[in-house]
């Protein structure tokens, strides 16, 4: 039943030369609208301000305003897929957020051949993919070398796909297994050709909330570090926030401020991805009485826009429609978002944590989805550089 | 659950006669004494719902229905051939002219002018389908099924009894009972259904759609607001606005044919209102139409309450808008634009605007998640709609987004406003009530929250 005589009425831009067609109702956002018009950094307490707010369309409208700024009306998508070599992780029993970790021995323990990743890469022909995301487990016994021949193994069965692999956390662990320093492990993967890395294992920064959700996990400067040598060779890198546990909003300024410094001395950071806490099939979820409740739609928002109004260093905020769902992570381009995540084959560990999402969406339906929403797809490669728009 | 049986007919039961699965009423009810909730039934957030019907998988997939239909050109008809055409086109322009988030804080302003306390409300309610065998074969539906299907069921005065009981004592203050178009279930069916839930399981009934009436009138050969009234003085006490569709014929036509068309279904609501019953108003948008459509549906409902509260009746008290989920329907294999997010709130906070005489506008959680809904509170809605312990026609699509009371008042709460339970009339309910205030048979209701 197509329906032909009648257009979809286009609604128009959020944000006119002079600035946003709507501004906050909230009081106590006017100041920080000032700011943001002005084009004034904000600060900590500006940063806690937005996050204890309901109004969520006055917030989206500013984070609209500072995002049309830098990139119009594009929206940047890609074809991607993720790979995971392994679920086994020696943080299986300490990092209580997560339902992706196994033992080596537990049932469902998983760790695949070279030529198993190689397989379950090639599954990717069907659409053709631009980028590979590789994240695993800390897995004991796994050498840099396997990760080295399997980047370098990539690359040469699909010549032209970029890889963006192995976050802080696990690159800092190969440096420890390996006994060699943080920047001959990264400069051995780059020769091998990782591209850029992940922004996960972040979490929130938070030293009492590392204690609560991910006591053994690597400690926030040590993350930073990793990702402040990873600028410092070429690496260009992603950075995330794991909202939605224990964490406080004071926590989330916090976290939020580190990264923007780290910005403002390398700007190393392609994108930030507030990350929502799932918290179904992990201990966390159990212990917190949380399971089958999500993050919001409220907050969901609200990080983004917040991440886009605050990192007033960044390029990119992007929504992963994998845990916001499609359908906010629609409205989520009006809420100062630019950066989607892409078709994703294959998506595990998310859906391991209760995600109700598709595994993936082909890239007709994300077009269709950008253009519904008013806003232009342009397809991007690892470094951002535009491929091709519609 | 009914099932047929070769066993002799009980006084009071229903029967189904094996070889012909119609329905059969032998005597008027008995009444039975409700079981017993047990108590750790009683703790559960959601009732069990009926068994999943799944049919087999035919050639293109698994889909509930037997076939799928063929889709059809649907072309929308232009602006000035259509009612409240001027309108429409006035509205178009102030989409056009609008983005998405003017919209939605227009439509936010207009709700806090309606409702300046910040307060959303829900009602602990439960669906009772008392039959899912349905002659209108609609293209859209997951739910129904012929009256020759052995998957086909009528619920018994006693099982609906009982389902009364278990809502009861989980708070809940109303039954929203709709079911298929059964014509085998004569208009004393009904009547005797009512007199039987007032006299032993009191409570706010609401029930019996546009459609299901016409179907009653048809049947016992009364005009409408005859049924109506013997419905009102059974003890109906509010009509739902379940079968809105859109409330275009051009679209009805494609998608239930077999349906009343919209002059007929907003009459009945009209005559609803004029015999002392609320009604609400729903559209089920994503099927294929234009927004023109979805204009003059919204025109249409504001039209049709303002002549209802000129005449001195009641009218609508809320409009409730959802898209379609076409899985395990016959339009599986249509292709269609389906509900997105931006859909979703332009529809909140365009229904918001256009039905000013309108007191207040639900989320649909069940079909657009949590998520979306807690959002769609900050572009228009004030009601998060029902706690829904059982809900069987949206979930026979396969989605549904069913949640306990605690995860809507966190919703609520987590979007800025105050969540309330309400009864069906929109009043909310008091520490203390004895029971539904809009229904004064109703004689006892203990309330807990």
């Amino acid at each position: 039943m197509a329906t032909i005589a009648n257009a979809t009425p286009d609604l128009r831009e959020e944000t006119t030369d002079a600035g946003p067609r709507v501004m906050p109702s909230d009081r106590s956002l006017f100041p920080i609208a000032d700011k943001v018009l002005a084009g004034i950094r904000l600060d900590g307490a500006d940063c806690a301000t937005l996050f204890d707010s309901v109004d969520l369309i006055g917030i989206g409208a500013l984070a609209d305003w500072s995002n049309r700024r830098k990139n119009g009306d594009r929206v940047f998508i890609t074809a991607n897929q993720h790979l995971n070599p392994t679920n086994v992780c020696i943080l299986r029993a300490t990092c209580t957020f997560c339902s992706f970790a196994k033992s080596p021995k537990e049932d469902g323990a998983y760790t695949m051949s070279l030529d198993e990743a190689y397989h379950e890469a090639a599954l990717a022909r069907d659409t053709p993919v631009r980028e590979f995301h590789i994240v695993g487990g800390l897995h004991p016994k796994l050498r840099l070398s396997y990760y080295e021949d399997l980047i370098r193994g990539l690359k040469e069965r699909h010549p032209g796909v970029e890889v963006k692999a192995l976050t802080a956390v696990e690159i800092a662990h190969l440096a420890r297994i390996e006994k060699i320093s943080v920047r001959e492990t990264l400069e051995r993967l780059k020769a091998a050709g990782l591209e850029t890395m992940p922004g996960g294992g972040a979490e929130v920064f938070s030293k009492l909330v590392r204690q609560t959700i991910a006591v053994r996990k690597l400690q926030a400067e040590e993350w930073i570090e990793v990702h402040r040598v990873a600028h410092g060779l070429g690496i260009r890198t992603n950075c995330t926030m794991l909202y939605g546990h224990v964490e406080t909003t004071q926590d989330r300024v916090e976290h939020l401020t580190e990264l923007r410094r780290l910005q403002d001395e390398t700007g190393g950071f392609l994108t930030y991805i507030p990350l929502a806490y799932h918290p179904d099939n992990n201990e966390l979820g159990t212990q917190l009485g949380r399971e089958g409740t999500a993050t919001t739609g409220f907050d969901d928002l609200k990080n983004l826009a917040i991440g886009r109004l605050f990192l007033d260093n960044f390029q990119h905020i992007k929504t992963h429609w994998i845990m916001n769902s499609m359908k906010v992570s629609q409205v989520a381009l009006h809420f100062g978002v630019d950066d989607l995540e892409g078709t994703v084959r294959r998506e595990r560990i998310y859906h391991e944590a209760g995600a109700s999402t598709p595994e993936g969406m082909t890239f007709a339906e994300i077009v269709a989805l950008v253009k519904d929403a008013g806003k232009r797809p342009v397809e991007r490669n690892i470094h951002y550089d535009e491929v091709r728009a519609w | 659950m009914v099932k047929p049986n070769d066993s002799a007919p009980v006084a009071g039961r229903l029967h189904i006669d094996p070889a012909h699965p119609a329905v059969r009423i032998i005597a008027g009810p008995e009444t039975a004494a409700p079981e017993a909730v047990p108590a750790e039934q009683r703790a559960l957030p959601i009732l069990q719902t009926m068994a999943p019907r799944r049919r087999v998988p035919t050639e293109a997939g698994s889909v509930g229905a037997k076939h799928l239909a063929e889709q059809p050109v649907y072309v929308s008809a232009p602006i000035d051939a259509r009612p409240h055409g001027a309108e429409i086109a006035l509205w178009r322009d102030r989409m056009n002219s609008s983005s998405l988030l003017e919209l939605g804080s227009a439509a936010n302003a207009l709700r806090q002018q309606k409702h300046p306390d910040d307060v959303v409300s829900y009602i602990v309610d439960r669906n009772i389908n008392y039959t899912n065998v349905c002659v209108t074969d609609c293209k859209f539906c997951a739910f129904y099924r012929r009256p020759k299907d052995d998957e086909g069921y009528v619920l018994s005065y006693e099982e609906i009894g009982s389902k009364i009981e278990e809502t009861k004592a989980l708070g809940g203050v109303q039954i929203l009972m709709q079911g298929g178009h059964n014509p085998y279930l004569p208009l004393d069916w009904y009547l005797g259904l009512l007199r039987y839930i007032k006299a032993n399981h009191p409570i706010h009934i609401h029930g019996f759609s546009a459609s299901e009436i016409a179907i009653m009138a048809k049947v016992s050969k009364l005009p409408v607001d005859e049924v109506l009234r013997q419905l009102h003085d059974a003890g109906l006490d509010s009509i739902p606005g379940a079968g809105g569709e859109i409330l275009v014929d051009a679209v009805r036509d494609v998608i239930a044919p077999k349906k009343i068309d919209s002059d007929q279904w907003i009459g009945i609501h009209e005559a609803a209102h004029a015999a002392g019953m609320h009604t609400t108003a729903t559209m089920m948008y994503g099927v294929g139409e234009s927004w023109e459509d979805r204009l003059e549906h919204l025109l249409k409902l504001r039209a049709s309450q303002a002549r209802s509260l000129a005449r001195g009746d009641i009218g609508y008290t809320a409009f409730i808008s959802w898209s379609f989920q076409p899985s395990q329907t016959e339009m599986a294999n249509w292709n269609l634009e389906l509900g997105t997010g931006m859909d979703y709130l332009k529809m909140t906070a365009l229904s918001r605007l256009v039905l000013d005489n309108f007191d207040n506008v639900q989320v649909s959680y069940v079909t657009q998640g949590p998520k979306l809904a807690q959002i769609a509170l900050g572009f228009g809605a004030n009601d998060f709609g029902s706690l829904m312990l059982e809900e069987n026609v949206v979930s026979a699509t396969g989605i549904d987004f069913i949640m306990p009371e605690s995860e809507i008042r966190r919703l609520v709460e987590d979007a800025g406003f105050t969540p309330r339970r309400r009864y069906q009339d929109y009043n909310l309910v008091q520490e203390g009530d004895r029971g539904c205030p809009c229904c004064e048979r109703n004689a006892r209701i203990e309330v807990t929250a």
